[in-house]
């Protein structure tokens, strides 16, 4: 507490909010460049990191082989990615500066302890666009961790910080509450890098109706959005829809926070889903799950108490990467709808329907293979077998929330803007200000692409401001 | 297409069993995968969707106990999965060497209790005592006092007996694990990755995280290098001596440049300063990370190692003097115990872990 209380009262250059990939890539720029800095992480130190921990991949613009990348991902393909996901909502000058920006990141965060590792088993199809962290985002995050330390700056846990002090266009101080006292600490230049506000139900609810108390958050319960709220509150410009959250489809069993990524399943296109009322209400077939998991969180929302269940049968249990919660099994339907505790009649007639209209043809889990059901509504458009070989499985669905668009706007050196234009010593970066670039849908690995470019950027510009 | 989902867990559950433990956590390791470039488990998990009782011994006597898993984990304490695979896979693979000990029982005494361990070493150096005392020499140099008939009538029952016992227990091992009729190509693999310990050099040459938490270091792959080389130097050692005294009708004491003195000397000398490496790093390491319930009795281990290799190279150094009696009982004494206890103590993990090399080698070439 003696350590507290002293690293508190200390005049810093930089203190940084938020304790994640962002908030780390801009303090050890900031420590490089001779600056005093200080990292407020909100979570005790076993879940520092924010939702970095749960990362496991940077996506990264590169010609010719880069580390553990293949071949080319240029800009033009990288901006065509983003655009398809984000259906134009996003900033291009902004998006392409981060674009070009990741090339140089990489070699960067090798640099200072990352560890590349070949793509992992079953995401092959990523190791042109993405590059693995060896362990993790965890790993990633103990690295910088350890780079930040050697340079002198220094960490505080469990520090929450409540309140910017801003007095005109300059920021002060930041009020933050550690060991539940209030202190004020002092600093010539701030970065603002804690994340969305997904960790806050309340204000999931509040946002995007009271269903949301039935999602599960896939990441830490440290992102409340405090921080964001409280500059949004001063004043500070905005970007992102308030009211929306990235969530997809994952196993209903799933811990309320933090389960990441084993919660995710597999297995929806090779099955039926229903809702709670045994009713099927879209194609489980439409494309591979990797484009449809996204587009399962939204639908499985707008069910009833926000539950669906995917029902396979024995032929498909082997075609998809392991679930870590073993599936609900029964001999028969009717047994198995009692198990999920849905009306089993219905359930049956369901099935039974869906199992009519199929169609013969052949079965390939691994493309799309047009079998379709026909004259069904919704109709199932590929993998569409009937479900008759016991013992069947079910897993519940629910939407898991990964992380929010609501931010702080940005300009391209990462200045965040207040009500009288940029302020002069207040730096964003990371989930915090992402929905500038990402303004919906998601890219795996662009949220740690934007953490490190802005990161950096915001510890390179206050370690100027401060020199 | 059938895949026995019975053996899958719930990955909430805890359990107090070390198999039922382990299953647990491989099945939440194999759902996520975040380290799969850090050592051979890893890798050997994605092979598979679900895990036998066998699956998990063989999994759990591939891991190194480098710990990289742990501190990359996203899943530690606090979290409610709870993952601490290091642990985990430690517990079961002390549990599957005290199952397959034969006869059985006493590697349960001596895997927990180093008092067990260190009263087995005054038992032995008291019998060797006597026997230097009881017994008539016959010779020069060491067989002054211990003929060299004594000797083998000793050391051959207590070298060849724990190599029976170690045998009934690899092939209870290898029932288990499935294992299939050893190549040459296996063995050629599994002898690669244990002379150069890869599975401790975190998968870049980095090192693993034994005794500096997230940070890497190599120091515990040295240490335990100069442990196992020294050991196989020494054990070199002795063969030449047999060989020179039976083939050669050499018979001891050799001169420094003879073939046993350039092994066994640097052997020995290697074999204490990795000894006394390995429990510095001990001694930083976080117990939490490893074997559960069985520290006092891998302590007792080195430190008995360490023993035999420093009262060797004592013996070796005070030759001629009056010291040279009491060293050679301490000196065989603890060689007798090591001997004895080689399939019930920690050094049983060197035979279990080349098996589970070779098992890994058939495996990863049958996928």
């Amino acid at each position: 507490m003696n350590d507290v209380v002293a690293l508190a009262s200390e005049d810093w250059d930089i203190v940084i909010a938020g304790g994640g990939n962002a908030a780390l890539c801009a303090a050890i720029e900031a420590a490089e460049r001779g600056a005093k800095v200080l990292i407020l992480e909100g979570a005790p130190k076993p879940y520092r990191g924010g939702n970095s921990r749960h990362t496991r991949n940077f996506r990264c613009m590169h010609h010719g082989d880069l580390g553990p990348l293949v071949e080319t991902y240029d800009e033009a393909e990288f901006f065509d990615d983003l655009l398809r996901v984000t259906k134009g909502e996003t900033d291009e000058a902004l998006a392409r500066m981060c674009i070009r920006t990741s090339e140089e990141c990489l070699p960067w965060m090798q640099a200072h302890g990352v560890r590349f590792q070949p793509s992992l088993a079953g995401t092959l199809s990523l190791d042109r666009t993405n590059a693995f962290f060896l362990g993790g985002g965890k790993a990633l995050v103990n690295a910088y961790y350890l780079a930040a330390q050697d340079l002198g700056v220094r960490v505080l846990y469990e520090a929450q910080v409540k309140h910017v002090g801003i007095e005109g266009a300059r920021a002060t101080h930041l009020e933050v509450e550690i060991g539940g006292i209030t202190r004020n600490i002092h600093a010539r230049a701030f970065v603002l890098a804690s994340g969305g506000f997904q960790g806050d139900i309340d204000w999931l609810a509040r946002a995007w109706g009271e269903s949301a108390r039935n999602f599960l958050i896939r990441g830490t319960p440290y992102n409340r959005g405090v921080v964001l709220k409280d500059m949004l509150d001063q004043g500070a410009h905005s970007v992102g829809d308030p009211t929306q959250c990235h969530a997809v489809a994952i196993d209903g069993r799933a811990p309320k926070y933090d389960g990441g990524i084993v919660t995710r399943l597999d297995c929806v296109p090779f099955s039926v889903v229903v809702n709670r009322n045994a009713e099927r209400f879209y194609d489980e077939g439409e494309d591979v799950w990797p484009k449809r998991y996204a587009i399962w969180g939204r639908l499985v929302a707008a069910q009833p108490e926000q539950v669906a269940y995917s029902i396979i049968d024995a032929r498909s249990i082997d075609l998809f990467m392991p679930s870590v919660y073993p599936p609900i099994s029964a001999g028969t339907i009717p047994e198995l709808a009692a198990k999920l505790d849905l009306p089993a009649e219905k359930l049956q007639a369901t099935i039974a329907e869906f199992n009519a209209s199929c169609r013969p043809g052949d079965f390939h889990p691994q493309q799309l293979d047009g079998l379709a059901t026909e004259g069904l509504t919704p109709a199932k458009t590929n993998w569409a077998r009937p479900i008759e070989e016991a013992p069947f499985y079910a897993y519940s669905l629910r939407p898991g929330v990964t992380f929010t668009y609501l931010g702080l706007k940005v300009n391209d050196r990462a200045r965040v803007t207040g009500p009288e234009g940029p302020y002069e010593n207040v730096w964003s970066a990371g989930e915090m200000m992402a929905g500038s670039i990402l303004g919906q849908g998601y890219l795996a690995g662009f949220g740690m692409t934007i953490g490190t470019v802005f990161g950096r950027i915001a510890g390179q510009e206050a370690a100027a401001h401060v020199a | 297409m059938s895949l026995d989902v019975t053996l899958q867990t719930d990955p909430g559950a805890i359990s107090s069993d070390p198999v039922e433990e382990a299953r647990r956590q491989i099945e939440i390791c194999n759902a996520c995968r975040y380290c799969e470039g850090f050592c051979s488990v890893f890798p050997a998990i994605t092979r598979q969707k679900v895990f036998t009782d066998g699956d998990i011994t063989q999994l759990a006597n591939l891991c190194h106990n480098c710990r990289g898993c742990y501190y990359a984990c996203q899943y530690t304490a606090p979290h409610e999965f709870d993952l601490n695979l290091p642990a985990a896979l430690a517990s079961a693979r002390a549990e599957s060497w005290e199952r397959f000990a034969w006869p059985g029982g006493l590697a349960d005494v001596f895997q927990r209790k180093g008092t067990a361990l260190a009263a087995a070493l005054v038992v032995g150096c008291a019998m060797m005592f006597m026997a230097v005392a009881a017994l008539p020499g016959e010779g020069e140099g060491f067989y002054a006092y211990l003929g060299h008939t004594a000797m083998v009538l000793i050391f051959l029952p207590a070298f060849l007996l724990p190599l029976a016992a170690i045998v009934v227990g690899l092939r209870r091992y290898w029932a288990e694990t499935g294992g299939t009729t050893v190549t040459m190509a296996d063995l050629h693999d599994a002898a690669k990755s244990a002379a150069t310990l890869k599975n401790l050099d975190g998968g870049q040459g980095q090192g693993c995280n034994f005794e500096v938490e997230e940070r890497f270091s190599d120091e515990r792959r040295m240490a335990h290098q100069a442990v196992m080389w020294g050991f196989l130097m020494c054990f070199a050692s002795t063969a030449s001596a047999t060989i020179l005294h039976y083939v050669f009708a050499t018979p001891a004491p050799y001169g420094f440049f003879s073939v046993p003195k350039l092994l066994g000397v640097p052997g020995g000398i290697l074999l204490t300063l990795g000894c006394a490496g390995l429990l510095v790093l001990k001694g930083k390491a976080d117990p939490a990370l490893g074997t559960p319930k069985r520290a006092s009795g891998e302590w007792a281990f080195v430190w008995l190692l360490g023993f035999v290799a420093l009262s060797g190279l004592l013996l070796y150094a005070l030759r001629e003097s009056v010291l040279t009696g009491p060293l050679l009982a301490l000196h065989l004494g603890s060689v007798l115990t090591f001997f004895l206890l080689t399939p019930y103590s920690k050094m049983a993990h060197g035979f279990y872990r080349f098996a589970a090399l070779v098992r890994e080698a058939q495996d990863r070439r049958a996928s």
